[in-house]
């Protein structure tokens, strides 16, 4: 016999709930998608989520001015489209486009470094809102700052709209490389470890005894391939964002199929190998080592 | 009770295409049973139980035929191996689904129909304390304190059961956003669905339930056995 009692009070945008959120995203991909038919397309692939905006990070760079929030007719277009989640990136430090997307009932906002900052000071305090958030971050510092704000899901920055690889590989390992070290430091050195990563001490002593970030850490900026997925998987990344990575390549889905299942199978170079093949051509990318502005440094 | 000693080499497979397997890992490893990734058919044919996790539904389904495993993962539902769903994992185990996706893979371990993403959206995930029917009560991995009682349970982006068929038994439910009450956890014979995520809240009782009943059929029926009799 099943007992009806009526449930206790219900609890929306509790850390558990927003941490939660990320959790089931894990092994996936999120692609970043500019219509509502990109958007299906990116679902057909097998995507785990999207991320609504009106130019993909590349074009951003390309057209330069001051980048925004989506409008939220696209984002509301982009909702109705598909049914897995979907999320949209607020300007750093932005705390009304922040309460727009979450009015929007957008289910992860990034506070993004892709977009022009509107705060060179302060990030969003997080803890205040019920959607759960994503941030950037290249090192593990900046990644503890971004979760004492709140922030239920970390990914790496890497540089973004670039399709070169190789920042992203450094910030992944900048952070996984600080989390081991940590795990054998005595007590008097996460005091130090707490002050040269300007982060808490608090959450650097929870680091120190569970050996990884209190939330989920992603990949992104300049994943274009499906061996790229397959690398910073190996190298620690959880799940990987891919912006231009997909509409810009030759042909969106067979490199979305082909990206998603790198994720999953990223221990298996057979499998990498069969979905790289003829796969037709990447994004071109830039060597993120020569662009004018360097989307990494945004963030405090 | 200890879970622990009652089959030894007893193996768990956790579906590892999408979503939260390691968490799964860790709550079985907590109760002392060897669980392991499922992402190739040999795995999969090597496990006494299996579960898949929570994640995205429609991903995981486009991953089971990419896989080359929704027809083994289905034979072995089929055959009736121990299978706890959470979630994406209810929805896939479900006879059929609302809201999905038209492409979207229907296992039918379980006679219920589902709706997805039922609350609403991320926004309204929440957490809860449930009343749950006939959980382990002298267990040591029971949490103390006033939630002893209760469940406490996960609910994101959750889907709700909509339809139950005669041969299952509904655990647990919460209220609809129709205001009618809704099934959230239910069984039928070796297979066991969850619409929240009990692999993130740290109350094991679950776990350990699916773990019971699993070894149960497991000393009736040896794991070589193709067949598996309904319990």
């Amino acid at each position: 016999m099943v007992m009806n009692e009526p449930e206790q009070t219900r609890r929306t945008g509790t850390p558990l709930v927003k941490r939660g959120m990320a959790d089931m995203l894990k092994g996936g991909v999120i692609m970043d998608v500019v219509t509502a038919e990109q958007a299906k397309i990116a679902e057909d692939a097998g995507a785990v989520a999207v991320m609504a905006l009106e130019r993909v990070p590349s074009d951003i760079r390309r057209d330069g001015g001051v980048a925004r929030m989506s409008d939220p007719a696209l984002i509301e277009a982009i909702k109705a489209a598909v049914t897995i989640p979907v999320m949209a990136k607020a300007r750093i430090g932005h705390i009304a486009e922040a309460q727009v997307l979450e009015a929007l009932g957008v289910d992860y906002i990034d506070e993004s470094e892709v977009l022009t900052p509107a705060d060179e000071v302060h990030h969003i305090d997080k803890h205040h809102f019920t959607v759960p958030f994503v941030c950037g971050a290249t090192n593990l510092g900046e990644a503890l700052r971004r979760i004492s704000e709140g922030a239920a899901m970390i990914r790496s920055k890497g540089e973004a709209g670039t399709g070169d690889i190789k920042e992203a590989v450094r910030h992944i390992r900048s952070i996984t490389s600080d989390i081991k070290r940590i795990t054998v430091a005595d007590s008097a050195e996460i005091f130090n470890w707490a002050k040269t990563l300007q982060a808490p001490v608090g959450l650097v002593e929870e680091l120190a005894a569970t050996g990884k970030l209190p939330v989920p850490l992603f990949c992104a900026g300049g994943i274009a391939t499906p061996s790229d997925a397959s690398l910073v998987m190996q190298l620690g990344a959880e799940a990987v964002f891919v912006g231009s990575g997909i509409f810009k390549s030759s042909d969106p889905v067979r490199f979305g199929r082909a990206i998603v299942e790198a994720t999953t199978h990223f221990k298996d170079p057979s499998i990498i190998a069969k979905v790289s093949r003829g796969l037709g051509d990447a994004m071109r990318g830039q060597d993120a080592s020569t662009v004018e502005t360097r989307l990494a440094e945004r963030g405090w | 009770m200890g879970a622990s000693t009652q089959v030894p080499d007893f193996k768990v497979g956790i579906l590892a295409l999408q979503g939260a397997v390691r968490e799964h890992v860790g709550v079985f490893s907590r109760l002392g049973v060897e669980a392991v990734a499922v992402t190739d058919q040999a795995t999969l044919e090597a496990v006494d139980a299996l579960v898949l996790p929570g994640g995205e539904s429609t991903a995981i389904s486009r991953l089971l035929e990419t896989s080359g495993l929704l027809e083994p993962v289905r034979r072995r539902v089929k055959d009736k191996i121990p299978t706890f769903g959470t979630c994406a994992g209810m929805i896939l185990l479900a006879r059929s689904v609302s809201d999905g996706r038209p492409d979207q893979h229907q296992l039918d371990g379980i006679d219920i129909d589902v709706r997805r993403n039922a609350f609403g959206r991320q926004v309204d995930s929440f957490e809860t304390d449930l009343v749950v029917d006939g959980l382990p009560s002298d267990s040591r991995t029971r949490i103390a304190g006033p939630a002893a009682e209760a469940f406490h349970a996960v609910f994101i982006r959750a889907p709700l059961v909509e339809r139950v068929g005669p041969g299952v038994e509904v655990l647990a439910t919460v209220e609809g956003t129709d205001g009618e009450r809704r099934a959230v956890l239910c069984r039928e014979g070796s297979c066991l669905v969850s619409a929240f995520h009990p692999e993130l809240s740290g109350d094991l009782r679950l776990h350990e339930m699916f773990l019971e009943s699993a070894f149960a059929s497991h000393v009736k029926v040896p794991a070589a056995t193709a067949s598996r009799s309904k319990q």
